[in-house]
């Protein structure tokens, strides 16, 4: 079946982007192979591992189960936005203070979730810090490191106003 | 080969983990063994696990959106989260023809109130009920159960109605809709057509929807404020699938339990509502004789499978336990609310 292709305009990072695709084409493969923006990791490609994680307008969201086309005057943000390395953002260097990653698989993914969670969810108690967190699987840390950075992280921001 | 369930928009929230029932369903339904990523998953027309091709329509109407679906011929399919819908097409599970984005329609994202029911739009997220105030206020028990739907990233995108419409016997929304007298309006241009959630819920992942209906709202009762409420879930891990789970709701009037709703799930091949276990209860005060009388009575009532996570006997046992504790807690609610909505 023929394809009709579609041209998509986003904005990544601040950055405007403008690409004609297929439909069918995943977010996550658009980041990655169109954009070459690599720090968007795949893992599971059915939503369940949130490795693949970015945003979308601010609220975070599985690109593996976005297709680009829907992100049409959508801003994304995605790792590559949060810093380098010679320059950590602010979670990324928690991350290292807290050795909060082994093989940094699934950190990409962790670090948008975080960002959203401290934009938007109280994070009062390692119990909502925990279930905030439930939708990342990681097969190194065990978490507990993970949960010492967020709690740093959202102490320092204090409550949500 | 396409497995097609006519009848599911495959839509919703979901994306949870877990020996994915939908998926081993439709794996029978194909004929190769049920696993949890069974052969008939994997593309059969080569490369990876990407979608086969379709063509995209973002409508900008809920019109735009019928005439697309009705001229699919029962090859399109809705879009609106996308959170059970992506993953059976990344399997190749799902192979549309078209996707139809109704994202971008005005007006299917909010939550209205029109007398005493709630009408939830097409495209309104897990994450606004979950935060939204006239849920907290008028239906308390499914803010509560807002928690139990997948995890936050997930709740971001996956619709109320979505999550109904993909039928998933142990998703909260579908019982929850069955619970509280949900209607649902199909629409297709042919016209609109309200369904009652009785009769909605056909089997696992099947509705009555025809294969041109879309779902553009749902309406679902708001409760009296000295309503108590029950609502306890067990899975393996927070935000999977339920093993087993019941909501309950009741008032107490002149010392008893009156206007008892019973609703389970992960019990079944649909959703549940119990008239059985309502009627035993309905006119009673909740005693430990009357917690046991429900589990012996439920465990005549239930036929659960048995599978890679829990017995069919196992699942008996957990919803005499769950009940006894959901029942216990709508007592006590209402016990403590019957004095006013701020008591």
């Amino acid at each position: 079946m023929p394809e009709k292709k579609i041209t998509l305009s986003v904005s990544v990072n601040g950055v405007a982007h403008t690409a004609t695709i297929e439909p069918r084409m995943l977010l996550s493969d658009f980041l990655r192979h169109e954009l070459g923006l690599t720090g968007t990791h795949v893992g599971c490609e059915h939503g369940v591992c949130g490795a693949c994680t970015v945003l979308l307008d601010g609220r975070s969201a599985r690109s593996c189960l976005t297709l680009a086309v829907q992100a049409e005057g959508v801003e994304i943000e995605t790792v590559e936005g949060q810093g380098s390395v010679d320059q950590l953002g602010r979670i990324q260097e928690a991350f290292r203070q807290h050795h909060a990653l082994q093989c940094g698989f699934c950190t990409p993914g962790f670090i948008m979730a975080i960002t959203d969670m401290l934009r938007h969810h109280p994070l009062e108690s390692d119990e909502q810090i925990r279930e905030a967190l439930s939708g990342n699987i990681c097969r190194c840390t065990g978490y507990e490191h993970i949960v010492n950075a967020v709690r740093e992280l959202a102490r320092e921001r204090g409550p949500l106003t | 080969m396409q497995v097609k369930f006519e009848n599911a928009p495959w839509d919703g929230e979901a994306g949870r983990s877990r020996d994915d029932k939908a998926f081993r369903d439709i794996s029978e339904h194909s004929g190769a063994h049920g696993r949890t990523m069974p052969e008939s998953a994997f593309p059969i027309d080569g490369g990876g696990m990407k979608p086969a091709p379709f063509e995209y329509l973002a409508a900008t109407s809920a019109a735009e959106a019928a005439e697309a679906l009705a001229a699919a011929n029962g090859d399109g399919k809705i879009i609106a989260g996308g959170q059970s819908l992506m993953p059976m097409i990344n399997f190749r599970l799902v192979k549309p023809t078209i996707l139809i984005d109704i994202n971008r329609i005005a007006g299917l994202d909010r939550i209205e109130k029109h007398g005493e029911r709630l009408r939830i739009g097409a495209t309104v997220r897990h994450r606004m009920i979950a935060t939204d105030a006239l849920v907290h206020r008028h239906i308390p028990i499914l803010h509560d159960a807002m928690h139990h739907v997948a995890h936050l990233t997930v709740r971001n995108r996956g619709t109320f109605c979505g999550s109904v419409c993909h039928a998933d016997p142990a998703a909260e929304m579908p019982m929850m809709t069955l619970l509280l007298d949900g209607t649902i309006a199909a629409l297709s241009i042919r016209g609109e057509r309200q369904i009652a959630a009785s009769e909605f819920f056909v089997g696992s992942l099947m509705t009555s929807l025809e294969p041109d209906e879309f779902v553009t709202w749902i309406d679902i009762d708001t409760l009296p404020p000295e309503t108590g409420w029950g609502f306890e879930e067990f899975s393996r891990r927070h935000g999977d699938f339920a093993l087993a789970c019941v909501a309950t709701t009741m008032r107490i009037v002149d010392g008893v339990a009156c206007d008892v709703r019973f609703g389970m799930m992960g019990v079944g091949e649909t959703p549940l509502r119990l008239p059985d276990i309502e009627t035993l209860v309905e006119g009673q005060a909740i005693s430990e004789t009357l917690l046991q009388d429900v589990s012996e009575a439920l465990k005549g009532l239930l036929q659960p499978n048995t599978d890679i996570h829990a017995s069919a006997d196992y699942r008996r046992h957990l919803a005499g336990v769950l009940a006894r504790r959901a029942l216990r807690d709508a007592w006590k609610r209402a016990t403590f609310r019957k004095d006013g909505p701020d008591a």
